[in-house]
């Protein structure tokens, strides 16, 4: 059943995937084909998960997706296979792959089967649907663990030995709680305690306490004193030493448990168990090339080159340890580059706010393999966990190096995949762990031969069923972190993109699609091709290394991916950003320009949006509107394209003014739309607002838009949303009014989601009215004007239904009245007006991050144009400082300049906008 | 149910020491300075009150030993998380001698007690800062990494990061927690420097408040049942400044606790005791 033609492996392997998915289906259902390959009779016990296999959504969605990459292959080819799969002579071999309950689970698969099609039937055996956060491991010559790769033959990468696998958990979730199914946490649990026993993470004996009660409440029920003998634990391990105090303080807590579930016993140890600071950290041995910033104090008299170290690959970035101390870290966004050359293994690093370049930092790894390994680990767990989706292989640009690239769903996308599962709860055993009684080699010795029953798949097969696609609303809401939700959006928009009918190619769908909204779309299709080639562009930004990490940080970074491991040519760092400047790059990108959306079209849309639901219909909506920015991810950009895209957002505040109430909501749309031509001022500037709530508290938002010269193309951007949980009676709501109305803004092309982001704020009670906008003064000489001062209307706004396609009507609806006093002043510099209204130059891309502390909210923007063949990179930054008490402006507002300026040494500071608002109350008057 | 790494803050007991005669003249200090020894005995007698009575806590409080002039700093001499309890190596020689009643009172509490034996390894509790989530470990004149090291060990749930101490005497010199995820830091360059350290080393996100003074930066935080959020800082005759930035602080119930003579031999306000939750033992 697994056989592929020679045409066939050529193929890129998720097609390969699902051809060998649907032969199987289709095997099993008709038994009389299986009969008909009597070669084959080692095959048959694989097939029957097969057959009880359930369509999972993940397999859909993915299936989908990779049919975009194969959407040239007709069906009639799929036909054509089956029938004749027998004739053709294959060499099956045996694979024994160690499940994490320590048993075996052997199947025979094709020699030329890929590694995707281990790992699915491995999956499928499990009856496991959120398969992302797993991946199967093998041993090399040197019996390091390797991950398989999916993409590529088995037998490419089990070069000598038997075929001896282990199934293991790749990318640990930092919040295992948001998994959807119980049976998955139940495999994270069982990797997690192998991880404790086998001491990769450590934990204090308090710990080991309480994360065994938890095992045994899970494994063994309940305690029952006369059921269980006094040493009831003793076959089961919960630590590396295992001490029979120990196992007495696990039965203490064993006892309190009574009728705790054995999920929620699960939940409790991972909940326990992610709070590890080993927690899936993957430590790799290393040295020391080089100095280690100052953090590493050598010992007397040593030199810090060539200090053992360990090099730690989890979530949030690279961690550096000397023995137990971490001694650096290295968040993602903090690295701009990974590459490795023999065995040294580099990361080029942002520069810091004490370094005024980039740095690279060399670690020698033992040999090539194992910097190659590391690398291999560090491009994927970045990919996973920082990037909306999967970048694209290297084409055009990189013709040295390796290829590799992680080809499976990023954390975003199976995230958003399991929501969608709605099988009942799948029943499973919870296997006790014998197998801790046997000593078990790591890489899965044998301990007993084939246990399909001890896992057999329980499911309901009738019951496994897909959501439809397109059902995003519901969905989308699950998350609130602004990374997520950037993620979600961005994975939201390319399902959307993606629905259409498979058979039309990826550039011609999203032209249909774009026709759909707005007539203008043909520009798209000449858009597309060059799109391609654009692939291997290095997305740079700069990026306040502060708030770009943590929760509240703008989600996926790129990182530039380079090897040159086989050639062991060392590619040069520049390479890519040589070739960026390219005329060729140019050219594309002004021609991306031209799409336009019509905003009345945009406008409608996002109506409907809104009446179905709130808030996060506006990620529904960039999904649909972003199909240009669509078609080129599908072109196989590189990811970190995607991860860059992000709204142009500052477009409709920026060329308003201050006014009150309902006016805003009209003049945002106007703004929008005069946002989709090309002629719209893209500069921006930046401002500090300063408002104030209940007395002469303060909120202070300063945008510090900085201007660099940067040759970067990089695409039209998406639009990103933070939904904020709004408070909702007190006066700090308006603070994060203000702020949700930043983060929403809309994109280039599209005009309406300034009115959503309106629309949502007068759910929460926002005062639209303070919604500051800068008008697009910046052309005026270097100068400070003020602004009078402006009596608005705050509109608690539970009324204006978010329903309403017209918004601007709610708006105005009858509610308490809060008086605010607006006052703006702007400080520019004369440099910024040298570009002339003539060129507004091409917005390339735009990025916010946000971050919060208790009193003041850091939104920073960042954009990208094209004018006139020079790019420029914009950063501003708004803080809103919301205090009870006294605040000195220009204190803070020096303090914003300052730090700025420290954070972005290369850059200028071309404008500053000091935005006051005070609540005007009876007893206070203004202050 | 069990969990771990609850309760930020959260105390039970204290262990302090009483302080001897020898202070005066013999105690470490950075700078030449006399100190009146009966004002000190006041200001550490207030402090104990404070502990004792206006916030509950049950205070162990070992006698002054004469031969060990410093001996009143017990913080340094041991670092206690949960129920473990590191017994310290610390940095000055002539301290050495003070872990041994530390030791003996912490087992009385029934602490696991840990021993840092190794004779290259040297550590003082002034370095080491708990945000409730990880430990910093100062790198300084105190405190090495073998140290650290053993620290780590001792803490094995914990991240543990290292930062260099380039100037003042302990890390906590010019930091500490002033509540959840929030690091009051002082505001000179090598103190900001260390922030900025400390918050690329770590995969939290911690608020700061900065304060002008570097050594009023240095606060005793505490949450305690019916009375909250509790932070003992500097007063404003020492730090006007930098009591004022304390007095934003609204969430909290603020003490002011007078410094002034202890500090002359470097002594900070978390020096003074060693903090235990013995509800935190499972």
């Amino acid at each position: 059943m697994t056989t592929e033609s020679g045409a066939d492996s050529e193929a890129k392997q998720p097609q390969e995937n699902k051809e060998t998915e649907k032969g199987k289906a289709k095997a099993a259902s008709q038994p009389s084909q299986v009969a008909a390959e009597p070669a084959l009779p080692q095959n048959q016990p694989e097939q029957l998960p097969a057959a009880v296999g359930h369509s999972t959504p993940a397999r859909k969605e993915q299936e989908q997706q990779e049919e975009d990459l194969v959407s040239h292959r007709s069906s009639t080819s799929r036909l054509s296979r089956s029938p004749l799969r027998g004739v053709k002579k294959v060499k099956i071999m045996q694979c024994k792959v160690t499940l994490l309950d320590g048993l075996d689970f052997t199947l025979n698969v094709e020699k030329r089967a890929k590694g995707q099609f281990l790992f699915d039937k491995v999956c499928d055996h499990l009856n496991l649907l959120e398969k992302d956060y797993f991946g199967i491991t093998y041993r090399d010559v040197e019996n390091q663990k390797n991950w398989l790769d999916p993409s590529k033959e088995l037998k490419k990468q089990i070069r000598t030995g038997p075929w001896n696998f282990a199934f293991n958990v790749k990318f640990y979730p930092p919040d295992p709680s948001q998994l959807t199914e119980d049976i998955t946490r139940y495999y994270l649990c069982l990797q997690l305690r192998d991880d404790v026993v086998s001491g990769r993470l450590p934990c204090s004996f308090a710990t080991h306490t309480v994360l065994g009660s938890y095992t045994a409440q899970s494994e063994l029920g309940d305690y029952d004193s006369e059921e269980l003998a006094s040493d009831y634990l003793s076959e089961l391990r919960f630590a590396p030493n295992q001490t029979k105090e120990l196992e007495e303080k696990v039965m203490e807590l064993h006892k309190t448990y009574k009728g705790m579930s054995p999920a929620d016993a699960e939940m409790h140890f991972l909940e326990n168990a992610k709070k590890l600071s080993m927690y899936g950290v993957d430590l790799h041995h290393a040295k020391l090339v080089g100095n280690l910033y100052e953090c590493l104090a050598p010992a007397e008299g040593e030199d810090s080159e060539g200090v053992e170290i360990m090099l730690g690959v989890c979530a949030s970035g690279l961690l550096i340890y000397r023995d137990r101390l971490r001694i650096n870290r290295f968040a993602w966004p903090k690295i701009l580059k990974i590459s490795y050359k023999r065995n040294n293994f580099y990361i080029k690093i942002r520069p810091g706010e004490f370094e005024q370049f980039e740095s690279t930092i060399g670690f020698k790894l033992p040999n090539h393999r194992a910097a190659k390994r590391l690398w291999k680990v560090c491009v994927e767990h970045h990919t996973f966990f920082r990037l909306v989706s999967p970048e694209a292989p290297p084409k055009k640009f990189l013709t040295l190096g390796s290829k590799f690239r992680y080809s499976g769903r990023t954390q975003a996308q199976t995230r958003r995949a399991s929501s969608q599962i709605i099988r009942p709860a799948p029943f499973f055993e919870r296997t006790s762990s014998k197998r801790y009684n046997m000593s078990r080699s790591l890489d899965g010795a044998p301990i007993m031969e084939n246990h399909e029953t001890l896992m057999k798949d329980n499911a309901v097969d009738g019951e496994a069923k897909v959501i439809a696609k397109g059902d995003i609303i519901t969905t989308v809401t699950t998350e609130k972190k602004a990374e997520e939700e950037k993620a979600e959006e961005g994975d939201a928009k390319k399902d959307t993109a993606e629905t259409p009918e498979p058979a039309a190619t990826s550039p011609l769908r999203q032209d249909t699609k774009t026709k759909e909204d707005e007539p203008a779309a043909d520009e798209t299709k000449e858009v597309e091709p060059k799109i391609t080639e654009a692939a291997g562009y290095l997305v740079k930004y700069v990026v306040d290394s502060m708030t770009a990490d943590g929760p509240t940080s703008s989600g996926p970074h790129g990182i530039s991916l380079s090897t040159t491991m086989d050639d062991d040519v060392f590619m040069d760092g520049t390479l890519r950003e040589v070739e960026e400047k390219t005329p060729e790059s140019q050219d594309e990108v002004s021609e991306r320009l031209v799409v336009k959306v019509s905003p009345g079209a945009m406008r409608q849309e996002v109506s409907q949006a809104i009446s179905d639901k709130k808030g996060t219909l506006i990620i529904l909506k960039d999904a649909e509107d972003k199909s240009d920015t669509e078609g080129k991810e599908k072109s196989a950009v590189p990811g970190e394209f995607k991860a860059d895209e992000h709204v142009m957002r500052m477009a409709s505040k920026e060329e308003e003014i201050p006014r009150a109430d309902t006016s805003v909501v009209t003049e945002a749309q106007t703004t929008a739309a005069k946002m989709l031509s090309p002629k719209v001022e893209i500069k921006t500037d930046s401002m500090t607002q300063i408002k104030g709530i209940d007395s002469p508290k303060k909120a202070m938002a300063s945008w510090i838009s900085e201007e660099v010269k940067t040759e970067t193309p990089e695409f039209i951007s998406m639009s990103t949303k933070e939904v904020k949980d709004m408070k909702t009676s007190d006066g700090l709501q308006e603070r994060a009014e203000i702020f949700t109305f930043k983060e929403v803004q809309s994109e280039q092309s599209k005009s309406s989601l300034t009115q959503i982001t309106v629309s949502e704020s007068s759910t929460t009670s926002l005062v639209v009215s303070t919604l500051e906008c800068v008008s697009s003064s910046q052309k005026a000489p270097a100068g400070q004007e003020e602004k009078p001062v402006i009596e608005t209307e705050a509109l608690p706004a539970k009324s204006a239904g978010p329903s309403s396609p017209d918004i601007t009507a709610v708006a105005t609806k009858d509610m308490p009245v809060i008086h605010t006093e607006t006052k703006t002043i702007t400080y520019e510099a004369a440099e910024v007006e040298t570009n002339g209204d003539a060129d507004p130059g091409v917005l390339l891309s735009a990025q916010t991050i946000t971050s919060e502390t208790t009193s003041t909210t850091t939104t920073t923007h960042i954009t990208k144009t094209v004018k006139g063949g020079i790019s420029e990179t914009r950063i501003e930054k708004r803080i809103v400082i919301t205090g009870d008490a006294d605040i000195d402006h220009d204190e803070a507002l020096a303090q914003a300049i300052k730090e700025a300026k420290e954070q972005h040494p290369d850059m200028s500071v071309t404008k500053v906008v000091v935005h006051k608002e005070t609540e005007i109350t009876p007893e206070e008057g203004e202050d | 149910m069990a969990g771990l790494m609850a309760g930020f803050g959260h105390y039970t007991h204290a262990v302090v020491r009483g302080i001897p005669v020898s202070l005066a003249k013999e105690a470490l200090r950075s700078s030449q300075t006399e100190v009146d020894l009966a004002k000190a005995v006041k200001e550490q007698e207030a402090y104990v009150e404070v502990l004792r009575t206006r916030l509950g806590l049950e205070v162990v409080e070992l006698p002054a030993d004469e031969s060990l002039p410093d001996c009143v700093f017990v913080e340094d001499a041991a670092v206690v998380c949960g129920d473990t309890a590191l017994i310290t190596r610390p940095g000055a020689e002539s301290r050495r001698g003070e872990t041994e009643a530390m030791k003996g009172a912490l087992k009385d509490l029934n602490l696991n007690i840990v021993e840092m034996t190794d004779e290259n390894a040297t550590l003082d509790g002034g370095d080491v800062l708990f945000t409730g989530r990880e430990f910093f470990v100062g790198l300084s004149k105190r405190t090495n990494q073998r140290g650290a090291e053993i620290l780590a060990d001792a803490f094995k749930d914990y991240a543990v990061s290292t930062v260099p101490v380039l100037e003042g005497l302990h890390l906590k010199s010019f930091c500490s927690m002033g509540g959840p995820g929030l690091i009051v830091i002082g505001s000179s360059e090598p103190a900001q420097k260390a922030l900025k350290i400390m918050q690329q080393m770590s995969d939290h996100r911690y608020d700061k408040l900065t304060v002008p003074d570097d050594l009023a930066a240095n606060c005793i935080y505490m949450n305690l049942p019916s009375k909250g959020h509790v932070l003992l800082h500097c007063t404003a005759e020492e730090f006007p400044e930098s009591a004022k930035v304390f007095e934003k602080l609204k969430d909290h119930m603020l003490i002011p606790m007078s410094n002034l003579e202890k500090v002359k031999v470097d002594g900070a306000l978390t020096c003074c005791s060693v903090l235990i939750n013995k509800k935190a033992n499972i």
